[in-house]
């Protein structure tokens, strides 16, 4: 056997998005090996979440457990080994999120599994499967062989359109034996970034803000209220406490793709400019003529972004 | 409670230098290029003084390559950390052949605490410390964090983000997760790998630097550890991303307005 799992993500009862993009790279890869494609959610509480798994062909795998709840990678890791060698995968992956990145190389660990982290693409010819991926900030891309029997890998959601619809697909319950009192890992406290706004990696528009608003970001969320958007920020912008951690934009952040990106104040450090550049349309404001940013922005503009961003948020509403 | 900490100082491609590929795709240009401390592993020896300074304990830094790999570790000294281990072995690596000879590291040294940067910034790989502690059956903390930010006064006054509790038997981390920040308590032995905002690392001070000269830099081979070498995750090719072309200069938010409207028609 050699089928492909794919391990999706809900938070709070509700299934990420970035999970459907999971699938879809899993259908690619079923249609390439000809293996049969599994989808697993883990957690408590998440029928709602697995009925929305269902019709894309893929038998789904349900592990509901009070000891899943918390998204702990000690507790999960063995439940994606039980299901992978359940369900025969030699092809084991998820969405490249933080959680993605936790769980799935322990995961990888307990399989004795190599791994390709953030896949952009598949390369290779029929079943010998070659990862694309990401590496020095995304100033390389790299495709990787993987030479163990099962294959581990996260991909980058933004590379992989979502699922297609296909057939319901069985819905099987996974019988979890997690001893509860032997974890060594709890969960003590989450603070939600609470945010009327988009979630900034599924936005039609994103504006971010970096070190040039000088911890002002009143004109950046402003624009991105008129265009219905989210706001992001540069590293500079998040390390002196002006932005949360959650709106990092880069190589070491969050990867958008927006139709627009509207980048305020930002140099175009090649770490930031990991993160946006597959933006359909990039804006650039910023005062000083030689900065980075112009270099991949099709639209630029040199001038203060206090002047430039509220403006354009006027015009905006005008066009209503 | 003493702590003793392990954590690792991987020699790796300044984030400051060109990085372009060979024309025949086998490798990157090296001509030109500095290297220096994987910038997260900093953070983690960071965060290994400042826990040492607050509990007293024992930093001991670790790191697998080749003999230019002595010079990040001779860095890590100079910052403060007590002792190093260098694992010589030259050849790629992936997180299975990094984790078993760190698991191997951990085995020899006992620490009550592993800490990674997130991260290397050459292969972004975001492996090497979830095998690891799949490895030794260790809870993990990936991504640590702190909720105060880096210019706030815990900061200023170097406290530690990750806190061990009295008695040392237990640590919390705040580490960045999807959609917030979540706080873990995880039970020592634990791994914890460190993302940028935890803490701003120091510089080595001259003193430092002269001190580090006379720590211990004691070398392994790679070799002599019963160790499986060869790595599973093997870059076939490596190639440039398609560049994005530059647009336009626009003259003011009137023609900024029609481009997006008229011409790209995303507004
Ligand atoms: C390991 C590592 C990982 C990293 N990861 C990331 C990452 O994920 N994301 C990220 O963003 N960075 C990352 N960085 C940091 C990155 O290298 C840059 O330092 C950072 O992106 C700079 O942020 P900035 O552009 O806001 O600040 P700066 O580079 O200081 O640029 C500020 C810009 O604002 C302009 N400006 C000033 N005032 C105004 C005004 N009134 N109107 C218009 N323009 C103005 C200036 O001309 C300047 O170009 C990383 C770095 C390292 C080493």
């Amino acid at each position: 056997m050699s089928n492909v799992l794919i391990v999706a993500e809900q938070f709070d009862g509700k299934l990420r998005k970035a999970s459907l993009h999971a699938l879809g790279a899993g259908q690619q890869l079923a249609a390439r090996t000809g293996g049969a494609l599994h989808v697993a959610l883990l957690g408590h509480g998440i029928a709602e979440a697995a009925r929305g798994l269902a019709g894309f062909g893929a038998t789904v795998h349900v592990a509901d457990h009070p000891a899943l709840a918390h998204g702990l990678a000690e507790a999960a890791a063995p439940v994606v080994v039980q299901i992978a060698r359940d369900c025969g995968a030699t092809l084991v992956g998820a969405a490249a999120t933080a959680a993605g990145k936790d769980l799935l190389p322990r995961a990888a660990a307990l399989l004795g599994a190599g791994m390709a982290t953030e896949v952009l693409g598949l390369g290779g010819a029929g079943p010998a499967i070659l990862f694309r991926r990401p590496m020095w900030a995304g100033n390389v891309v790299a495709e990787v062989e993987i030479t163990t029997p099962v294959k581990v890998f996260t991909v980058r959601p933004t590379e992989f359109a979502p699922a297609a619809a296909g057939a319901a697909g069985e819905v099987r319950a996974v019988a979890v034996g997690i001893d509860a009192a032997a974890l060594r890992t709890r969960s003590v406290d989450f603070q939600v970034v609470k945010s009327e706004r988009p979630e900034l990696t599924e936005a039609r528009v994103v504006v971010s803000g970096g070190r040039g608003t000088k911890g002002d970001f009143k004109a950046v969320e402003a624009l991105a209220d008129a265009l219905g958007g989210a706001v992001g920020a540069s590293r500079a912008a998040v390390d002196a406490g002006w932005a949360p951690n959650d709106w990092q934009v880069g190589q070491t952040g969050k990867v958008v793709a927006p139709e627009l990106y509207v980048a305020a104040g930002i140099s175009g450090a090649i770490q930031h400019v990991a993160g946006m550049k597959g933006s359909r349309v990039i804006v650039a404001v910023n005062k000083d003529p030689e900065a980075p940013i112009f270099q991949v922005a099709d639209y630029g503009l040199v001038a203060d972004l206090f002047q430039v961003l509220p403006a354009l948020a006027e015009r905006v509403k005008a066009s209503r | 409670m003493p702590l003793k900490i392990l954590v690792t100082a991987k020699r790796v491609e300044d984030p400051e230098s060109k990085i372009r590929v060979k024309p025949d795709g086998s490798g990157i240009v090296t001509d030109g290029v500095n290297y220096k401390m994987n910038p997260f592993d900093e953070i983690a020896v960071e965060e290994a003084l400042r826990l040492r300074e607050a509990h007293g304990g024992e930093v001991v830094v670790a790191a697998i390559g080749g003999e230019k790999q002595q010079t990040e570790l001779r860095a890590a000294l100079a910052m403060g950390a007590d002792r190093a281990i260098l694992v010589r072995h030259d050849g790629p690596l992936d997180a299975l052949v990094v984790s078993a000879l760190l698991a191997k590291v951990c085995e020899q040294e006992r620490p009550d605490l592993a800490l990674l940067g997130k991260q290397s910034i050459d292969d972004d790989q975001n492996q090497a410390g979830q095998y690891l502690a799949a490895r030794l059956g260790w809870p993990q903390a990936t991504f640590a964090s702190k909720s105060e930010s880096l210019e706030s006064e815990a900061e200023q006054k170097k406290l530690p983000g990750v806190v061990v509790a009295a008695g040392g038997k237990s640590a919390r981390v705040v580490r960045e997760a999807d959609g917030g920040l979540q706080t873990l308590e995880v039970q020592l032995p634990a791994v914890v790998t460190v993302d940028l905002r935890l803490n701003k690392p120091r510089f080595a001070s001259l003193p430092g630097i002269m001190k580090a000269k006379k720590k211990e830099l004691k070398e392994l081979a790679a070799a002599s550890l019963g160790v499986d070498l060869a790595p599973a995750v093997v870059v076939r090719s490596l190639a440039e991303p398609p560049r994005r072309k530059g647009g336009v200069k626009v003259a003011d938010v009137d023609e900024l307005w029609k481009k997006l409207h008229e011409e790209a028609k995303v507004l």
